[in-house]
Order: C-alpha cells, then structure tokens, then sequence
C-alpha cells in the first residue's frame, strides 16, 4: 500500500497510485494551503480570555486547542481570511498586511 | 444456442447474462434500445441490477463513474449525442480507472440533425482514454460485450471499454447469432474484485482528487502505460474467449491478406460488403485483400503496419470526418503506423458514408479499381476524397 506521506514532489510516477487514488483519511492535514495567505493575523496572548469563539468560526484548521486553551495560529492552514479577528470581542487578534509576520 | 436478435436485443441479453450491479441509464432519444430492453428484464426481476435512470448522459455517465468507484460493475449504453454530452466523463472514468463497460451505438453528430451510422462520436470520444472495440455484425457487438469487463478489469490495464457497432445496420437489424449459455458468461466474466473501492471499511479511499501539474504528468503515464498494457490483455482475453465460443478475435480481421497486392483498412459493418467485393475479385484473379480494424483504442500500430507490408496499395476508409482537412482519424493512425516500413504502399483516404449515406459491393469495388491504377501508375492522385456525394464531375 502506497501512504500519502510518502508521495512527494520527487516521487516517480511508478511509484504513485492509479488515478491519484488516496488511500486513508484526513490526508489533508499534510498539505500546506498557508502559503496562499496574504494577511496574516496575529495572536495577542495576553488580551485573550479563550472563550474559544474564534475556533469554530475559522474555515479550516488555523487555530489549535489545547486543555481548553487557543494556542497560537498554526500558519500552515491560514489564509489570512480574517474571520478569527472580526468575531474576536477582546483584542487579542489584529491583521497585519503581508503573508509574514514581520 | 443460435438465434435471431438485433444488435441491440444482443447487447441486452449479454448484460442480462452479466447481470451487473448498476446500470447508469438514459432511456430515451438519443439513447438506444438497450436501456429499454434492459428494464424489462429489471421489472421482471431477472436481474439484480439497480437500475438507475438520469436526467441525462452526462449524469448516467457520473452513475457509473461513482457506482464503480463504490465498487460496483457498472454498465452504460448511449449512441451519437448521448455520447457526446458524456465527453467530459468520459475522460474522468478513465483517468479515475474505473474499468466502466459502455456500449456505443455509432450515429452521427448533429449537425445537421441526422440519426443514421457513422463514427462520429466514438471518434469524438478517442482520446478520452477508454479502450474502443468496433463490431462488424451483432455477433461480434455481443462477443465484444463480453469480453470488455475481463479486458478492463485487470489490474494492469484498470481503464473503461466501450464496444461499438454501427446504429441501425447492427443495432436494429435482426440476424442470426449464437448466444452463450449464461453460465458459462457468468464464469468467462467471474467476480469483480477490486484491491481499492469506496465501499471497502477497513481502508477508506479518495477517488479523483485535485491534481496540479507537480502530479498530473505522472498519471498521465501511468494511464497511457496502462493503454498499451491493454494490447496484451486484450489478446489474453479473445484467446480464453476462443475456448469458451470457438469464435477467433484478433486486435483486427485479416481477410484475404496472405498474398494481397490492394488492401482495404476499414471497420464495423462495411467490412461485410467489403468482403463481398474482395471474394468477386479475388474471382477475377485481383490480388485484393481486407484489414478490418477491430481495437481502435490501443491503435495496433506495428501489427497493422506488418499486416500491410506486402502490399502495394492502400485505401483507409474512414467513416467519420475528423475536419482535420488532411483525412480521417482511421487513416491518420494508419499512416502513422506506416512510417516505419522500409517499403511502404501507396495509400489514400476515402471519407465515405457520413450520416448513414449507403455503400454497396460496387463502391468498394470502384475504390480497388482506383488502387489497381494507383498500383500500376504509381500515381495516388487526390490523397484523401470522398465518397459516395453528389458531385459535379463525379465523386472527386
């Protein structure tokens, strides 16, 4: 069996699947879609009370929990859509132009 | 067990005898009568098959793509521009390799509006990646049917069939034909097992995910490979077909080729009326002979060119257009195919019979006329002209 994490860009096309077939779940995880981004919102850790409103409303898997607490963003799946910042109620989320914090 | 059937009841029976798991079906114009036969058989309950009917052809073509996909044996039937709304799956079932079966009955693209045979939309559909077989008479559509699933299925080749006979000269006209006993179908064809398919729990699967060109280059080969693996298998097949049927299939007919000096290359049901004009001449002591082009879809490009090595002249006929303005898509593969004899013949290109125009034992005679000329002069004239239009002056 042929595992997505051991497809890569230098793989051979004898050693990829039929039709591209993927065969396990959840393989998008392994797919970096932050490189599109070009805002880029920036966690203020002392503003945030983690009351967890920006999480559901994020459109992919920017922003971690752990033990009930929001991590900072994992820039691998933002987008810098913006959305975690218009319903944050406290400050603890600003936008900065670019796809890098600078 | 000999019978009378028409093409279509033909194709019916041998789905019957199948007895796929789904059927992406479009029942009316301008599909055929092969869904509709099929669904008495499904009312009937002598089938299992859960018939599924669309609003369309582009949606019975995305039923079988994703009842295959699921892993289910799918099966399809439309004709002229049932098939050409199906393009754009068509390509996906092959991509995806979904070894789908779809019966093609061959008409003509509108326009003008016309419903009669030609190969206009199986050509349309060549590059789409699906193996192409063409029948010359019900026979040949019913044993073509048979065979596509263990050609497409294996798992080297993993790509879709689609078995054509002309419409209305095959599809409808009723001959005698011999059936196979359903028991014998059900093992010659056995289960379909695929490694990978949806419905399988304990390994989940994406089919046909977004491909950007770090990737895309890469299944194109192992899809073209897959096309030429499938030359193989499809002799594998006809020679186990053989044993069960005693009927002989190659990748295409040689008839009178043995010694032929003028050489026909054509395909579906002209080669009959063909044969009829090589045995009057061959009478007359003309060394003529027949190719009759079976697997379109892989082209047997080196076969053929060996089959027409001793020869000296060459007509491609070609029952579809192409507006290519250079000659049809049958002779642009056997040129092709040509180029590297050290002695090639001279060959020319007949378009004849768009839209179900009729050809007869004359007009194919009138054609190795033109080569016996062309052999002796060494002048081919006009490379490609057609055939069997009013014109001026004659058909050139």
């Amino acid at each position: 069996m042929i595992y997505a994490k051991d497809i890569n860009e230098n793989t051979p096309w004898q050693d990829l699947t039929p039709g591209g077939e993927i065969y396990e779940p959840g393989t998008a995880r392994l797919f970096n879609t932050g490189s599109w981004r070009t805002n880029t919102p920036v966690f203020h850790e002392e503003a945030c009370k983690h009351c967890m409103l920006c999480v559901p409303f994020c459109p992919d898997s920017a922003i971690p929990v752990k033990d009930g607490k929001r991590l900072d963003f994992d820039y691998m799946y933002c987008k810098g859509c913006g959305i975690c910042k218009e319903v944050c109620p406290f400050p603890a989320i600003t936008m900065v132009t670019g796809g890098v914090v600078k | 067990m000999s019978h009378r059937l028409s093409g279509n009841e033909a194709i019916a029976y041998a789905m019957k005898q199948i007895d796929p798991d789904v059927m992406g079906a479009f029942p009316i114009t301008p599909s055929t009568e092969i869904p509709e036969y099929f669904a008495q058989y499904v009312a009937n309950g002598e089938v299992n098959t859960e018939y599924v009917a669309v609003e369309s052809e582009h949606s019975s073509m995305s039923v079988c793509i994703a009842a295959q996909a699921a892993g289910a044996r799918a099966v399809c039937a439309t004709s002229s521009c049932g098939l050409a709304l199906m393009y754009e799956l068509l390509y996906v079932a092959a991509s995806c390799r979904l070894p789908i079966s779809l019966v093609c009955v061959n008409r003509a693209l509108s326009g003008p509006i016309n419903i009669n045979h030609d190969y206009s939309d199986s050509m349309g559909g060549r590059d789409s990646g699906w193996i192409q077989i063409y029948a010359e008479n019900n026979q040949e559509a019913y044993d073509n049917f048979i065979m596509a699933m263990p050609i497409g299925e294996h798992p080297n080749v993993r790509l879709p069939v689609m078995t054509c006979m002309d419409g209305f000269i095959t599809s409808h006209a009723v001959e005698n034909i011999e059936l196979l006993e359903t028991d014998v179908v059900r093992r010659f064809i056995g289960e379909y097992n695929p490694e990978h398919y949806l419905l399988k729990r304990e390994n989940p699967l994406a089919v046909g995910p977004y491909d950007l060109s770090p990737y895309y280059m890469e299944h194109k080969v192992m899809q073209a490979e897959a096309m030429k693996a499938a030359k193989v298998r499809i002799l594998e097949v006809a020679a186990k077909f053989e044993k069960i049927s005693g009927r002989c299939y190659g990748l295409f007919e040689e008839y009178r080729m043995e010694d032929a000096e003028l050489a026909l290359v054509l395909m579906g049901s002209t080669a009959g009326t063909a044969k009829a004009a090589v045995d009057k001449l061959r009478e007359d002591g003309v060394k003529a002979g027949l190719v009759k082009t079976r697997v379109f879809r892989p082209f047997p490009g080196q076969e053929l060119a060996r089959a027409l090595a001793g020869t000296r002249a060459v007509a491609v006929m070609d029952k579809s257009e192409g507006f290519s303005a250079n000659g049809g898509p049958l002779f642009a593969e056997t040129r092709s195919a040509l180029y590297d004899l050290k002695e090639r013949p001279y060959l020319i290109d007949i378009v004849y019979g768009l839209g179900g125009r009729d050809v007869k034992v004359e007009d194919i005679e009138k054609v190795f006329g033109r080569l016996a000329d062309i052999a002796v002069t060494g002048e081919i004239g006009p490379l490609y002209t057609h055939m069997g239009q009013r014109s001026k002056g004659g058909d050139r």
